[in-house]
């Protein structure tokens, strides 16, 4: 059994749809910490203290946010910013999330092929999580191929949106049962619903 | 009744029309109020005013002077300033007086007339160099540190003196001396002793009440130095309840007569217990200095300090006699001369030992270079207990008015030929600039209170000031350093240093007065920031107009909160009803900006028809608008993280 923290940071969701059954389908799963960013802390006032403990409380970290500019939302940066000091997360004596994982669950609204070299965003999706993969790896943690839903504005709910959030569910489940494979899960470039490598 | 209305209108028209002149020539009131005096001699000479009595009275200016510095210094200071209050106040007062008493023995005086013309001539005048000092801001300077302290020490070496000159009394001169009997001598001795200032032989009203006659000598130290005690006592427990019982009557006027209460009061005591009511005073002052009504009493006082200052000064310049120094016009001119010139070649030495350097050096030689008014109270109780032969004390008189009316002079030397002068050259060293500036808070209520904390708890210092004494008590004992006080009174402004202040935090309750408070400070302090609270929204046009440009509604953030709250309630998301919050906020500033124009002072709002229907107007587009209507512009909660227009186009947003 492994503990699961889930960060779910969207600033609009009253018109999310995709992130929005995700989350639900994440609070299905019995044992696992959510932790609203955006509705906890409106007014960008992060408790630092209080999310120190909760990260050093929990084996897996997963980060669940929309892709905006190819970047996560500004209060997962901030979170970022205050929360990993140095000492705690980083530096000589920075090792309170040292072996731990971190695992993002991302939704981009371009669809797989623009996020390419031949695509009109010219990058492959993984490129724009360099800075999130370089942060775990600083702070010694793994890093886990990122849940990614691409298109995520133009696909329709019950074809894509209602399996990518029940993959979703599945995933933090092997993730807690201790059910997935990580090694598979640590060299992916994505991971999607269909490709989870959840073992047996 | 008449003759005394027609005479304080005489003084205070020459000091009302001299005064001013002289400011404005930049020659200092000190020296306009010394003319003023000679230019009324005359007049009060045709009348038969007894100027000498008047200067006595008027002598109380310098016990309410000593009151006001000992309020500036705290006891921590004073004892940090030890060493220069004895060894520098010590040394002049030793060897200036050496050097007059040698002097006059060259000139053929008898030894004993001798040391008490040392005596008299070793004192500065405490009322024209504080005065002085305190006008030009240099009181806080080294030269002025170091005066203050040669002047404090020369106010407490008055009463050994009182006390040892009759000891030099020449049986000869006895003789023909008006007081026939021995023992009558010695009584107004022991008067003049008991009183340096207000009370002494020569005069009619010497033979007071005396406390001390007849006791033994161990007595005298007891009541002496209870006496004390009972300053400090008062001084520490008793005037907080006092101020407390008197401000129950919500009168003005009633603090000031507190305040002339205190400071009487006091005087009285000393002179009651035979000590001088300017040390006394003086020490009332030190142990108040931490008091809340510090402030209070400082403005209080000041203007009845600045009054019987004026009037000294005045009477100095009109008991000048004419006749007699136009009769010895040479040997008087000459001895003044020489003594300023003896007197500030030994303080300039002084300076030189204790490292008083720069313009500082020439501030301290030149402006304590003269005689002063404890001088004429040494003259006349010399000769009253017969040491020095009135003849010759009556050239010493004009000697000292002399002197103290050359002062001014000397301080226009240091302003305009030295300072210049030492500055361009480099001399004067750069002044310590102070590591962040005073605050002072305006009303210690709800709203002051919160943003007193807010700059302390960030490390800066703040002067509050309130009209609450149960208030005060309350904050007090959480050690915030408040004072009591009408912040809207300028003088209590300046007395708590907004001259120096960069921000004024206008916290009081009274619309009408913050509106007063900003328009005053905004005129004259145009170098303070201001931030004041507005009670209402109308209230706001009326601080912009009278300059403020940091202007907090009192409740708009609060009910902002609320309104927060309540869409949070409602199930709205918080970080959306965060910005609805924010867009709301935003939308009121505009409003209010552009309903600005239609605001008419004269007219309250609901009677002015175009600032009506300004106001429903921005009211309907503002909702219409937060509505979320999707052209134009739109609300802030409505524009962010929308999907792009039009499926299938590939965009920045995503989700």
């Amino acid at each position: 059994m492994a503990s699961v923290l889930v960060y779910y940071a969207h600033p609009a969701q009253e018109r999310s749809h995709a992130n929005a059954a995700m989350i639900t389908a994440a609070r299905s799963v019995d044992g696992v910490t959510i932790v609203d960013l955006y509705n906890t802390y409106p007014r960008f006032d992060i408790d630092i203290d209080a999310e120190q403990e909760r990260l050093q409380a929990h084996d897996v970290i997963l980060f669940q946010y929309p892709v905006f500019w190819y970047a996560p939302p500004a209060l997962v940066k901030e979170f970022l910013d205050l929360v990993l000091e140095h000492g705690f997360a980083y530096g000589d004596d920075g090792t309170a999330l040292a072996g731990k994982y971190m695992g993002l669950a991302l939704t981009a609204a371009g669809s797989e092929q623009a996020y390419s070299t031949q695509g009109y965003q010219n990058f492959p999706l993984r490129d724009f999580t360099k800075p999130m993969q370089q942060t775990a790896t600083l702070c010694g943690m793994h890093f886990l191929a990122p849940y990614t839903l691409f298109s995520a504005l133009n696909t329709s709910e019950t074809e894509n949106i209602a399996p990518h959030a029940a993959g979703y569910a599945n995933y933090i489940t092997a993730l807690r049962d201790d059910a997935l494979d990580l090694n598979a899960a640590l060299s992916a470039e994505l991971m999607f619903h269909s490709t989870l490598p959840v073992k047996g | 009744m008449t003759d005394i209305l027609i005479l304080a209108f005489i003084f205070l028209i020459a000091g009302v029309v001299a005064v001013p002149i002289a400011s404005r020539l930049g020659l200092g009131s000190v020296l306009g109020y010394l003319i003023a005096g000679v230019a009324i001699s005359p007049i009060l000479g045709a009348a038969g005013v007894d100027v000498i009595s008047i200067q006595h009275f008027a002598e109380f200016g310098v016990v309410m002077m000593l009151f006001l510095v000992g309020l500036e210094l705290e006891p921590k200071m004073l004892w940090a300033m030890r060493a220069k209050l004895l060894g520098l106040g010590g040394l002049q007062v030793l060897i200036t007086g050496a050097a007059v008493a040698g002097v006059a023995m060259f000139f053929g005086q008898p030894l004993t007339v001798a040391i008490a013309i040392g005596c008299v001539m070793a004192l500065s005048s405490t009322a024209i160099v504080l005065q002085t000092l305190n006008e030009k801001g240099l009181m806080k300077s080294d030269g002025g540190q170091a005066s203050f302290s040669v002047l404090l020490f020369q106010d407490i070496a008055v009463i050994p003196m009182l006390a040892l000159l009759p000891l030099l009394a020449m049986p000869d001169l006895m003789d023909v001396s008006h007081a026939t009997d021995a023992h009558a001598a010695t009584t107004q001795v022991a008067d003049a002793a008991h009183g340096a200032v207000d009370d002494h032989s020569g005069d009619s009203h010497g033979a007071g009440i005396d406390l001390m006659s007849g006791l033994p000598g161990w007595a005298q130290a007891v009541v002496t130095l209870g006496a004390i005690g009972f300053v400090l006592f008062f001084g520490n427990y008793l005037t907080g309840p006092l101020f407390r019982f008197v401000s129950g009557a919500g009168l003005r006027e009633l603090f000031t007569a507190a305040a002339l209460m205190i400071v009487i009061g006091i005087a009285a005591l000393m002179s009651l217990v035979g000590l001088s009511p300017a040390l006394g005073t003086f020490i009332a002052g030190v142990v108040l200095a931490n008091s809340e009504y510090r402030h209070e009493l400082e403005s209080d006082i000041d203007p009845f300090k600045g009054l019987l200052l004026g009037l000294f000064f005045i009477t100095v310049g009109a008991g000048v006699d004419f006749d007699l120094l136009f009769a010895n016009l040479g040997n008087v001119v000459g001895m003044t001369l020489g003594l300023i010139l003896l007197k500030a070649v030994i303080l300039l030495g002084l300076a030189r030992v204790f490292h008083v350097k720069g313009t500082d050096k020439w501030l301290f030689g030149l402006g304590l270079a003269q005689a002063g008014e404890f001088g004429f109270v040494l003259l006349s109780f010399t000769v009253g207990a017969n040491v020095i032969p009135s003849a010759v004390a009556d050239q010493l008189l004009l000697v000292v008015a002399l002197s103290m009316l050359l002062t001014p002079g000397l301080f226009i030397l240091y302003d305009k030929v030295i300072a210049p002068h030492l500055n361009t050259t480099g001399a004067q060293q750069a002044d310590e600039i102070d590591e962040r500036g005073k605050v002072i808070i305006a009303g210690h209520g709800r709203f002051g209170g919160i943003v007193n904390r807010m700059l302390r708890v960030n490390g800066y210092e703040t002067t509050v000031l309130d009209y609450s004494s149960a208030q005060l008590e309350m904050i007090r004992t959480f050690g915030v350093k408040a004072f009591f006080g009408d912040a809207t009174r300028p003088d209590l402004l300046h007395a708590a240093g907004i001259e120096e202040a960069a921000l004024i935090v206008v916290a009081i309750d009274d619309k009408h007065q913050i509106t007063e408070l900003v328009k005053y400070v905004a005129e004259n302090y145009p170098n303070v920031k201001i931030v004041a609270r507005a009670v209402d929204r109308t209230h706001v046009y009326e601080l912009y107009a009278a300059g403020c440009r940091n202007i907090i509604r009192e409740s708009f953030d609060g009910s902002v909160r609320a309104g927060r709250s309540a869409l949070e309630e409602l199930g709205i998301a918080p970080y959306d009803a965060e910005k609805r919050a924010q867009d709301f906020r935003e939308r009121d500033m505009e409003a209010m900006i552009g309903l600005a124009p239609y605001y008419d002072p004269a007219v309250p709002i609901h009677q002015n028809p175009a600032f009506v229907e300004a106001s429903q107007r921005f009211i309907a587009q503002s909702e219409q608008e937060m509505r979320g209507a999707f052209n134009g512009k739109n609300s802030r909660a409505s524009r962010g993280w929308n999907p792009p227009r039009g499926v299938n186009v590939g965009g920045a947003d995503d989700e």
